[in-house]
């Protein structure tokens, strides 16, 4: 069949698919009234229709344009007919109440194996500036730990502010800074994990030198009342985050029986789900930071609530969606 | 062939055709986007100076917002593209050639992150130039693909003129080359319609200018079975 009446013959499939697609591509459900317009109900056979004129106008070798347009209306519908599928992607409740903890589970080796390299700077950094506090000065510069002690001072009627900070403020640098902080963790995981190594360890001393130093100079009562309350949740979130970097960095190193490209796409999918719940956390350990922490309340009562929160960490980590019912 | 096409299989069993965007169109478009984020940050600070500190935080909020969800909004909510793609003609998808959704849109703008390093997009742009798919970091994890948002054909098709048999039998390519030309011989300049056409003496004889191009437009139309 020569091109012209292969056009003449299709012109109205055409034409009448192309309609549908303008129609549903804006929204309007049906097609402009007076137009004889397609049903949605037949829209799959209509489809396959033009797949098929498409591959016929390809074997043909007709016209540039022709297929060219033909190529285009079935890329559309393409998008139409295949675009859709998943449903919600946010079913929030049960992400937090199962899937999310369940993707940690899975990712136990990676997740403790971030957790030794974020705390041991942190345990190592307590135990030694508690035998020698001016070893923070190998760490930090002097003018960073006077700020550290201003913060801190054991006078001060709102902790871990400078007198010209106030909650929301902080809520807001805590968002910007902190979420931050663990996006990077993750995406630098991609380059072999070597990122996410050095974003966690780099943390972990300043997190683990600023934390004896304080504690080590009489400042331990108002620094650790402050810190306790979101602790659990923002550092718990930091090491979550380098698991799912590292999930990105171990597909490449060690791929198993695929190419690292398709490894990757794979780990990306959990990877990125984790990150979900970790952009969570961070937004909680925000919340509590910049409004619960500052609070000069009796210290008794702010490590019992930060010892309730780590407690409850672990606890909705290692039991959460363990059920069948979610 | 030598070129941008990606094809991607589709459940019907036919190949879709993509034209795969590359570095330069990306980063005008990341440029254009560069200027809308600063723009909106400044007409805020504008609008929040009164504010005070509150105002600062709700800077802090909105930079936060606009470095990290302002691609992965308009990517899923608005047709696979930001204002600086929409403007540059791009559009992301992904590898299926389905519109990308909230995770494979997060992995691609979270890994920006990485891309960005060490300054401006080298490592992303190394990634880019080495992968036949100008896929940077985040692409690749999260299986998109940046490709130009196909204007809509113009349907100019082959000028009509009197159908001319070919004085040889043509093989296939042969003939699509020659309705390829006479679809395009408007949109040239007439000194290049005339060049291209004079390269096939064989078919349009001891013509010359602008009487080959008619003539091949002659025979364009008699393979299309014009009467």
């Amino acid at each position: 069949m020569k091109q012209t009446a292969f056009e003449a013959r299709y012109a109205e499939d055409i034409a009448r698919f192309e309609r549908w697609l303008d129609a549903r591509e804006a929204k309007r459900g049906a097609p402009p009234a007076g137009e004889p317009g397609l049903a949605d109900s037949e829209v799959p056979a209509a489809y396959r229709r033009l797949c098929q004129l498409l591959a016929l106008a390809r074997d043909r070798s007709y016209g540039g344009e022709l297929v060219g347009r033909l190529n285009a209306l079935v890329l559309r519908g393409h998008h139409l007919l295949y675009g859709a599928r998943g449903g919600r992607s946010a079913r929030w409740l049960r992400f937090v109440a199962a899937e999310f903890p369940r993707l940690v589970r899975a990712e136990w080796k990676l997740v403790a194996a971030c957790a030794l390299m974020f705390f041991g700077p942190i345990a190592a950094l307590m135990v030694a500036l508690r035998v020698e506090p001016d070893f923070i000065y190998y760490i930090l510069d002097p003018g960073t730990v006077a700020q550290f002690e201003e913060m801190y001072a054991p006078g001060n009627p709102r902790l871990g502010l400078r007198e010209s900070d106030d909650d929301l403020l902080m809520f807001a640098f805590y968002i910007w800074n902190n979420v931050k902080i663990g996006f990077q963790t993750f995406a630098t995981g991609l380059a072999f994990g070597l990122g996410t190594a050095f974003y966690l360890l780099f943390n972990g001393v300043i997190i683990g030198a600023v934390a004896g130093y304080l504690t080590a100079s009489g400042f331990a009562v108002p620094f650790w009342s402050f810190v306790s309350g979101h602790s659990a949740m923002e550092l718990t979130a930091i090491v979550l985050s380098g698991a799912a970097g590292l999930k990105l960095g171990a597909a490449l190193i060690a791929p198993g029986g695929r190419s690292r490209k398709a490894a990757l796409v794979l780990a990306a999918g959990p990877a990125v789900r984790i990150m979900y719940g970790a952009a969570l956390m961070f937004l909680v350990a925000a919340f509590i930071e910049g409004f619960w922490s500052p609070m000069a309340l009796e210290p008794r009562l702010k490590y019992l609530v930060g010892g309730v929160m780590w407690l409850a960490t672990l606890l909705y980590f290692a039991l959460a969606g363990r059920g069948r019912g979610l | 062939m030598l070129d941008t096409a990606r094809d991607i299989g589709t459940p019907e069993g036919i190949e879709l055709s993509l034209r795969l965007a590359g570095p330069v169109p990306r980063a005008l478009a990341w440029a254009v986007d560069a200027a809308i984020r600063g723009g909106i940050l400044i007409v805020l600070a504008i609008a929040v100076s009164w504010l005070n500190r509150f105002g600062v935080a709700i800077m802090l909020l909105a930079s936060f917002l606009l470095e990290w969800l302002y691609p992965v909004w308009f990517e899923v909510r608005r047709g696979g593209a930001t204002p600086g793609k929409r403007a540059m003609g791009l559009t992301v998808l992904n590898d299926d050639g389905t519109p990308v959704r909230w995770a494979a849109s997060l992995t691609r703008n979270l890994l920006r992150a990485l891309d960005f390093l060490p300054v401006f997009y080298f490592l992303g742009f190394l990634s880019m130039v080495m992968n036949r798919d100008f896929k940077r970091l985040g692409d690749l994890a999260a299986n998109t693909l940046v490709v130009y948002r196909e204007a809509p054909p113009s349907l100019a098709g082959v000028p009509t003129a009197t159908p001319v048999a070919p004085p040889l039998a043509l093989s296939t390519p042969e003939q699509r080359s020659i309705i390829d030309f006479a679809e395009r011989s408007e949109r040239l300049t007439p000194e290049r319609a005339a060049e291209l056409a004079e390269l096939v003496p064989a078919l349009t004889g001891t013509l010359r200018g602008a009487a080959a191009v008619s003539r091949l437009a002659g025979i364009a139309n008699h393979l299309l079975g014009r009467r």
